[in-house]
């Protein structure tokens, strides 16, 4: 469903990314295990269209993205180091504010998401009182909600505890399960299973 | 989940947000109507207080401070939701990117660019404005209020990504808000001098449209630089 091909990124006057390919087909993830700094976050974000690619392509079931960004970016969820939630409201606000982009949701759906992540407790408070771990854990019930096909993820399990990190694989199982592609950006590799998960060690040698 | 993912849905409940967002918060954004509501209070205690002269400033004063006030305001627009992404879901929505940053840039209207022309009649009485020019006044502020947004909205996204970006931020906009202050400050005066002011209150709605149509594309333009 994904393909890129020779994608060339750089970021000022650093040469990224050289000519970088990959496929992933429907019902697959892809984790990123490359050293610091090798561009983990600028592939995410080239293939999100948030970076200018210098050349090569990313392909979105057969159509090229940059033709067609809108309707390419309502299968995307993207998570990035910023959770791009809000601190002055609560957790259930910030999930219905920032669902509403992506169409009507039932506020059973977010608490029963809310509850998932075991938040049901903290979810009346401002989100800038609850811990980073919490504050992630409000981003991954949003991403389950999101209900897009191609989840680009980085460092989904940061600050997390082990439940946590249990509760993003769980995740990841069932998105890919459900036919969805995943790329995830990581330093420490999920337990994801290896049928639905392949590694990549570093952008010389691809998986 | 029903996907419906309608533009105008998606528009108002940004709007909704950010305004649920500052009443949480008020000093943001009651601090420009003080700024402005201190400023022109200045003028009469610094100047002659003499009333035929204090009317002749009048119209310079008002406008000058509106505009200092507003530059004050825009930095807020977009700097706390470019720091923790929402700026970038935005860009990733599925939507127009302009479209929502226009959704933004109406909010923060509302906040302080209606407050302030709200303000501008209290202010005006206090520059001895006669009291049968205050609805003219506030027709100027409440439309020359629009497209100062529209451009502040321009310059904050330019300025987005630099840390510190306030004293670049007004070195870009006051510049472009000239027209605005020259035809704001001539309805102003022609209000005060109980003339029809029908003439620059055309070219500020005029400039107020011509802003609508293309700060939301320049603003989107150059916030989508600021996050690369």
């Amino acid at each position: 469903m994904l393909e890129v091909s020779g994608l060339h990124v750089w970021r000022g006057e650093r040469h990224v990314l050289k000519g970088l390919s990959v496929q992933l087909a429907a019902g697959q993830a892809l984790q990123l295990l490359w050293p610091n700094g090798a561009g983990k976050t600028s592939l995410l974000r080239a293939i999100a269209g948030l970076l200018p690619v210098e050349a090569g392509q990313v392909r979105w079931r057969g159509q090229d993205t940059e033709a067609d960004p809108l309707t390419f970016c309502r299968d995307l969820a993207y998570l990035g180091h910023d959770l791009a939630l809000k601190g002055d409201l609560t957790a259930g606000e910030n999930l219905r504010y920032s669902l509403a982009l992506r169409g009507r949701v039932a506020p059973a759906d977010i608490d029963a998401a809310l509850a998932t992540v075991g938040l049901t407790a903290v979810q009346e408070q401002l989100v800038r009182r609850l811990s980073a771990g919490q504050q992630r854990r409000v981003a991954l019930a949003r991403l389950t909600l999101w209900d897009a096909r191609l989840w680009l993820l980085d460092e989904p399990a940061a600050n997390l505890d082990a439940a946590g990190q249990a509760l993003v694989v769980a995740a990841i199982e069932a998105h890919a399960a459900a036919g969805g592609v995943a790329v995830i950006a990581t330093h420490q590799p999920l337990a994801l299973s290896t049928g639905v998960s392949s590694l990549w060690r570093s952008p010389g040698e691809p998986p | 989940m029903i996907r419906e993912p309608s533009a105008l849905h998606a528009a108002a409940q940004i709007l909704r947000r950010d305004l649920k967002l500052a009443f949480r918060r008020p000093g943001e954004w009651l601090q420009p109507v003080a700024f402005f509501l201190i400023v022109t209070m200045l003028f009469p205690l610094a100047l002659d207080p003499e009333l035929s002269r204090l009317r002749q400033l009048a119209p310079g004063a008002l406008w000058v401070a509106a505009l200092l006030a507003s530059i004050l305001a825009i930095e807020f627009l977009f700097r706390e939701d470019g720091r923790d992404g929402t700026l970038e879901q935005y860009a990733l929505s599925g939507h127009s990117f302009a479209w929502l940053l226009l959704a933004k840039t109406a909010a923060h209207w509302l906040l302080t660019g209606l407050p302030l022309a709200i303000a501008a009649p209290l202010a005006a009485l206090g520059l001895g404005a006669p009291a049968a020019a205050l609805p003219g006044i506030l027709a100027a502020l409440l439309l020359g209020s629009v497209s100062l947004s529209l451009l502040g909205a321009i310059g904050a996204g330019l300025t987005l990504g630099i840390r510190r970006g306030g004293a670049l931020l007004s070195l870009l906009v006051l510049p472009l808000a000239i027209p605005t202050l020259v035809f704001g400050a001539r309805a102003t005066q022609l209000a005060i001098q109980g003339d029809s002011l029908a003439g620059p209150l055309y070219l500020l709605a005029a400039l107020g449209v011509f802003g609508l149509t293309l700060a939301p594309l320049a603003a989107a333009a150059a916030v989508r630089i600021s996050l690369e």
